[in-house]
């Protein structure tokens, strides 16, 4: 076990990657020796050199529409957009194109390609740069969508969403990149649609992903102090979905809240909502509960923003409300 | 050069409000008092000032995420656009956009832009408007070196060339697009050479001579309102901070970065001034005091201006 950040262990998952399989490379906007916006890539093109590490233009459709022809003809390559609000501009390259060539072909190919990606508010960076949009992706068929909300997390599916076989969307949180957590050393892949439960408790699930579950462990531990003890349980990936593990947690609490950053309406929160509805009804001794940020774009203002975000107190009012 | 000296002053005027503002963004975000992302335009004062010198209230602009400078130039009020980087509901919106989102399109200024290249398709949308309703209004797009290398860019022109739009498009290459010096992301040097592309002329001038670009602008914006078709011209300059505020800019080569210190486009422009003997350094100094009172009194209506009440969030999504 090492101390890393959300960030290093990212970035750990991407090396030690590199280091094992010599057809993982890495493009995106300014990733070489700049080391990203975010600096999420610093050192990988000091230790892996100008032929694995690339800077792209400001070209989103051929970032991701040549790393789908570089997966198609022999290559694992993670490519990243800058932010997750560009991704309208290579739309056609993910869900037209990597999501379906396998299936068009009758099998006869495969993709296997990881989009990084940041996602989420909280920078006063307004309605382009602060959007999380994780069901735009889950609606693809063909599509696996990740988000990790510890660094450990970060570190194992990184490391198994490159060694998948398919395009994987591998969503960061801005938030999360300088939390700081144990992660394992060297090789460690935390397998695709396995949930985990982050904290254990009997009078409530509540299903929050990347900085949302940080936000609703915040929250369950506040709660506990008022005699309310919350499970919290992290998908880790939407797409597979960990549905027995939602299912059994929902069976033992017979309670759901499900807490998402991007907004409510044709949110992933609809999709685990409709799926226990159809499949644990008996469970529930409630109705089920979704917390999610308002039907709006995403204001700069510090005060509309905040009021947009999904907090820990909007949590706990919500949790409370069940009892 | 049909300038006079009016407009030449006006020009000068234009370019250290700019620089004024733009200065005092620095200042204000370093204390932390404008929150977000902060692109600025230092150096780059004299693109904008050349280019809209030719613009009418009718004509358009889309502007990019480096826009202060060409709202400012195209007539923008700087207490209200200081009041939108604070935040505050007086600001051009109400505290929603931001420095990214600044817009007013009854100024004809369609919006800075969070999405590198997505100004050059809304331009030519606009001088779609112009065309259509025959009114003799043109439309410039302003974009970078790197938002040319985006596909909106190949659209727009050559959607614009072959229904001969009034409309400008006006390269601004600052040599960087973030750590990306220009020879790393495309394989010209000439960014007006891929006009011929479109079958459009295409001119390339130095945008640190606010004299070179007003004439390049205002022979393509004539071009334009004639009836002619679109035409790219290509500013050359150099961004003289970092990308963002926050960003020291460590990649840039310090001799270039002193080199273009050294073309800085503001005393360029007096020395004119002065030989023609339009201005004494006197005048040009209560012009740039002027200017920075200016931007106290802008600062002052900012932080006293209220911040919006949490139920803004809900307004404005949907047109009545
Ligand atoms: C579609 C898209 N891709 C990437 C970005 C991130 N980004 C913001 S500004 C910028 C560089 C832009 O360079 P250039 O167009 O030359 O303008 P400059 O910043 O130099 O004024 C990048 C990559 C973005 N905002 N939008």
């Amino acid at each position: 076990m090492k101390q890393m950040t959300y960030a290093e262990a990212i970035r750990d998952g991407m090396r030690v990657a590199m280091q094992n399989d010599p057809n993982v490379y890495l493009q995106g906007e300014d990733v070489a020796q700049f080391g990203g916006c975010f600096g999420v890539t610093a050192g990988l093109y000091d230790e892996f050199g100008p032929k694995r590490v690339m800077n792209t233009p400001i070209s989103e459709a051929v970032i991701i529409g040549s790393a789908v022809g570089a997966a198609l003809t022999g290559l694992r390559p993670i490519a990243e957009i800058m932010f997750v609000d560009f991704m309208g501009c290579c739309m056609d390259e993910l869900f037209n194109q990597a999501a379906k060539l396998r299936y068009m072909n009758g099998g006869k190919c495969q993709v296997p390609m990881v989009l990084r990606t940041p996602c989420g508010a909280g920078q006063g960076a307004a309605a382009q740069h602060s959007q999380s949009v994780e069901s735009w992706f889950t609606h693809i068929p063909g599509v696996k969508t990740v988000m990790p909300s510890t660094p450990a997390d970060a570190k194992g599916l990184m490391m198994a969403a490159i060694k998948d076989n398919n395009p994987v969307m591998y969503i960061e949180h801005k938030q999360l990149l300088t939390v700081p957590g144990d992660v394992p050393e060297g090789e460690y892949v935390v397998p695709l649609g396995k949930a985990d439960i982050k904290r254990e408790g009997s009078d409530i699930t509540i299903v929050a992903w990347s900085w949302m579950l940080q936000k609703a462990l915040a929250a369950a531990e506040e709660l506990a102090k008022k005699g309310i003890n919350a499970e919290v349980l992290d998908p880790r990936t939407l797409i597979p979905l960990d549905k027995d593990a939602i299912l059994k947690s929902v069976a033992k609490t017979g309670k759901l809240l499900i807490v998402h950053e991007e907004v409510k309406t044709s949110g992933f929160g609809g999709e685990i909502a409709a799926m226990v509805g159809e499949e644990g009804f008996d469970y529930l001794d409630a109705p089920i509960k979704r917390l999610a940020s308002p039907d709006t774009p995403i204001p700069f203002a510090p005060v509309l923003e905040n009021a947009f975000i999904p907090s820990e107190e909007k949590i706990i009012k919500a949790v409370e409300g069940f009892f | 050069m049909d300038l006079n000296k009016e407009q030449l002053l006006d020009m000068y005027k234009k370019m250290v409000t700019i620089r004024a503002f733009e200065s005092k963004a620095v200042e204000l975000f370093a204390a932390g008092q404008i929150p977000g992302f902060v692109h600025l335009y230092l150096g780059e004062e004299a693109i904008a000032t050349g280019v809209c010198a030719s613009l009418e209230k009718k004509d358009y602009i889309a502007s990019t995420h480096r826009g202060h400078g060409h709202l400012i130039a195209k007539g923008g009020d700087i207490k209200i656009m200081m009041a939108e980087l604070f935040g505050r509901t007086t600001g051009y919106c109400k505290g929603k956009g931001g420095s990214m989102h600044i817009a007013d399109v009854d100024l004809g200024i369609l919006g800075a832009n969070g999405i590198v290249g997505a100004g050059m398709p809304l331009a030519t949308g606009a001088a779609f408007t112009c065309k259509y309703k025959g009114n003799g209004a043109v439309a410039v797009a302003f974009f970078g070196d790197g938002a040319s290398d985006r596909a909106t860019f190949h659209e727009s022109l050559n959607l614009a060339s072959t229904w001969k739009l009034p409309i400008v498009f006006l390269c601004e290459n600052n040599g960087w697009a973030i750590s990306n010096s220009q020879e790393n992301h495309q394989n010209v040097t000439d960014i007006s050479d891929r006009a011929s592309g479109y079958g459009i002329p295409g001119v390339s001038v130095d945008g640190n001579d606010v004299i070179a670009v007003y004439e390049a602008a205002a022979a393509a914006i004539d071009r334009a309102r004639k009836g002619d078709g679109p035409t790219l011209v290509e500013c050359k300059s150099w961004r003289w901070r970092g990308h963002f505020e926050g960003d020291p800019g460590a990649y840039k080569d310090p001799k270039d970065q002193e080199e273009w210190l050294a073309k800085d486009p503001i005393p360029r422009l007096e020395k004119n001034l002065l030989k023609l003997k339009y201005a004494t350094q006197a005048e040009l100094d209560d012009i740039k005091a002027a200017a920075d009172a200016e931007l106290e009194a802008a600062i002052k209506f900012a932080e006293s201006s209220p911040v919006p009440d949490p139920s803004e969030l809900f307004t404005d999504v949907y047109a009545d």
